[in-house]
């Protein structure tokens, strides 16, 4: 990806990305070499090679895909870029799995800002590292404006999880214990925030992180009295807990007084008529565990720092008619359903 | 949270429920209707009725704006994002609300449409402003509480010149409502409303006062109080309605006396008459044709009437048949007793009214009432 002869430079603070940069040409190897192996950096990516090799390890790998359309693109707490490196990192983490690589596509509008660009790689290249993971594969289109909102971004990442470690969400049984990792709603909370019609003033944050170290504490703790993780992004906890429901037939009774939700994030979702169990998360997640261990891996969630608010909800129940039910703080009962409409389009 | 939990609180709420118990007669029944689904959303979160005596049934009443617009003027809204120059600005729970034959909002932007989902009347404004050879219509929807918002909108519109832009008005009327649900040739066929007093309601109420409910509670005999939407404001209002059955009292008691007074927002109700005015008659998915129920823009400001504008008429869609919202928002029978609930009517296909929005007796019993799973009561 060398570039001969004299080219000018990328003008990151005031340049803009064109057709020419998704065109295969110069201009293309300018920004690939310039900007995202800059922001991501690694022997892999160094060979530029259409693919990269590497050793496999024994046990079992793990792959997940997801695509990043979130809108705004840069919100507190983080950006698409962060989110789709810890989005796809999480999604190989629920396994139990220790997450390895990642590849990363890019859909650009035409007119991008490359500060923009380069603000977004960054802090992809930097949640990367900070996860342990490397980036080493990815591709670069642009499309003419109007033909995508900025930037799209699609993330994939495989892991290898241990041999005997099998978390499936048809494996919860009753009696179970219902754990989350700490505070609902913060992400779906922030990007609302930033809203262009919605804009209100809040110190929230997204709390989107890589969750696989606080899953390998888990495990560690737990073993295979560990039945089930999710992470509870769209729809929130209450979609996760109603799909695990529905996979392993079964019920769940929650004690709404146990929910950790912060006073700002109940706030906001009071004044917008939201539940904060069916918002999005970023950086929590949900964890079915055998009762006779549930102590334990939540001692071991509250060691760490992503799980330092972590608690038990709610237990599995025996209930033909699958219901997610829910005893209100006031001691009556209600059903926890899932969201019927989308609540809030493109939160991630 | 500061100025809610001091409403949500459980022992409170446990001591009311208790003089509830206590005040019931027990060789009666109490069923009283919350108009509002403000009401029915912190009944059914609160799970309220958990905490009543056996006896004690509240009846979900249609006072959801989303849900009683008939799939009529979602045919008319669909009519007009046909036109290319039309920009629709509708409120997000109205996107799912069913037109006829399985037409939707939601599925007219799929096809092309130009529909923008807003959170405010200043969003439509400033879309006009920025779109100014859009035709930008706004789809005002909802009880007296959101009429004032259009009211100014329009005034806006017309200090700003924004000659774009334009209301299609389906604001309606809680008192004609409630007047309706008491009487109408339908009820005959239900045979008779087993009400014994209204939750009035809240925010509504802020504007219009407590006043205009007065009449209803003298002619049909019908105690009435306002309440707040807390849930503490809704055992309290029980509380007041049991008093008043027990001691033959049908007054309009002010429970939200923190916010509602008998006279109402004068300035509000003054900008509302000064632009709108009465239609003869407004039809309601569930309630049928209401007479002076519903509002239209006065002929001097008939250039920001979409209806006028673009020239589109009321198509009458008729209700499924074999839905029984009218006999469920009336209190003569309950969701499960109808056919439709649960097998082709839910939350995500509604068909009567009460399963449109979250707040219709129907898709509240689904979301939170279901787990109860009591035997099917049919009240005579």
């Amino acid at each position: 990806m060398s570039a001969k002869g004299y080219q000018r430079k990328l003008d990151i603070e005031n340049g803009r990305v064109d057709l020419s940069h998704g065109s295969g040409g110069r201009a293309m190897a300018q920004l690939i070499s310039g900007l995202f192996h800059q922001a991501f950096g690694n022997e892999w990516l160094a060979r530029c090679n259409d693919q990269s090799a590497f050793d496999v390890a024994a046990g079992r790998m793990v792959m997940t895909t997801d695509g990043y359309v979130v809108s705004p693109l840069f919100f507190p707490g983080g950006n698409i870029g962060s989110l789709a490196v810890h989005g796809t990192i999480n999604d190989v983490a629920m396994s139990g799995a220790h997450p390895l690589y990642l590849s990363a596509s890019f859909i650009i509008e035409e007119g991008f800002p490359f500060s923009d660009l380069k603000a977004i790689a960054d802090s992809m290249g930097a949640a990367a590292r900070r996860a342990g993971v490397h980036i080493i594969a990815g591709d670069t289109k642009v499309v003419e404006r109007g033909k995508a909102d900025g930037l799209f971004i699609s993330t994939t990442g495989i892991g290898i999880v241990a041999d005997g470690l099998d978390l499936s969400a048809d494996k919860a049984r009753v009696g179970d214990r219902v754990l989350v990792s700490g505070s609902l709603g913060d992400h779906g909370v922030a990007i609302m925030s930033k809203r262009q019609n919605l804009a209100f003033q809040t110190e929230v944050v997204s709390d989107s992180a890589a969750l696989h170290n606080l899953v390998a504490c888990m495990v560690a703790a737990g073993g295979s009295g560990i039945r089930v993780i999710r992470d509870p992004t769209r729809g929130g906890v209450a979609a996760t807990l109603n799909e695990i429901a529905h996979q392993s037939g079964l019920g769940f009774r929650l004690q709404e007084a146990s929910i950790p939700v912060k006073p700002a994030v109940a706030a906001i979702c009071e004044l917008l008529g939201l539940d904060p169990i069916h918002v999005a998360n970023e950086g929590k997640l949900v964890a079915i565990v055998a009762p006779d261990l549930a102590d334990a891996v939540l001692a071991a969630m509250k060691a760490h720092p992503l799980g330092a608010e972590a608690a038990d909800i709610g237990e599995a129940v025996a209930d033909e008619r699958k219901f997610v039910q829910m005893a209100t703080g006031f001691g009556g009962r209600r059903i926890v359903d899932w969201l019927w409409g989308e609540q809030l389009p493109r939160i991630c | 949270m500061k100025y809610a939990d001091e409403f949500r609180d459980k022992a409170i709420a446990q001591g009311i429920a208790r003089a509830i118990g206590l005040e019931v007669n027990s060789q009666r029944d109490y069923r009283f209707m919350e108009f509002c689904g403000g009401h029915t959303h912190a009944i059914s979160r609160y799970a309220l009725e958990d905490l009543l005596p056996a006896n004690v049934r509240m009846i979900h009443g249609p006072g959801c704006p989303v849900c009683v617009l008939p799939a009529s003027r979602i045919d008319m809204a669909i009519r007009l994002v046909d036109r290319p120059e039309v920009t629709l600005c509708v409120y997000g729970d109205l996107m799912r609300a069913p037109g006829s034959h399985g037409q939707s909002l939601l599925r007219a932007k799929a096809l092309g449409g130009d529909i923008r989902m807003v959170y405010s009347t200043l969003d439509a404004i400033r879309l006009a402003e920025q779109a100014p050879s859009r035709e930008v219509v706004f789809f005002a929807i909802g009880f007296e509480t959101t009429t004032p918002p259009t009211a100014v909108m329009i005034r806006i519109a017309e200090k700003k010149r924004l000659k774009g832009l334009s209301v299609f008005c389906n604001h309606v009327l809680t008192p004609s409502a409630m007047h309706s649900i008491l009487e109408n040739p339908k009820i005959r066929d239900i045979g008779g409303v087993p009400i014994d007093g209204f939750i009035g309601p809240a925010h509504v109420s802020t504007i219009i006062g407590t006043q205009p409910y007065e009449p209803l509670a003298e002619q049909f005999g019908k105690p009435i109080v306002i309440a707040g939407f807390e849930p503490l404001d809704v055992m309290q209002a029980i509380l007041m309605l049991v008093r008043q059955v027990n001691e033959d009292r049908y007054e309009v008691e002010n429970q939200y006396s923190r916010a509602v007074t008998r006279e109402g927002n004068r300035r509000a109700k003054e900008e509302v008459s000064q632009i709108f005015e009465l239609r003869e008659q407004f039809e309601w998915r569930g309630l049928g044709v209401v007479p002076n129920s519903g509002l239209k823009l006065k002929r001097s400001y008939a250039q920001f009437d979409a209806e006028t504008r673009f020239a589109i008429h009321d198509l009458r869609v008729a209700d499924n048949p074999a839905c029984e919202c009218c006999a469920i928002l009336r209190g003569a029978k309950r969701p499960v007793d109808c056919k439709l609930f649960g097998t082709v009517c839910t939350p995500e296909t509604p068909i009567g009214s009460c399963m449109v929005s979250s707040e219709g007796a129907c898709a509240a019993y689904w979301t939170y009432g279901r787990v109860r799973d009591e035997p099917l009561r049919r009240l005579s």
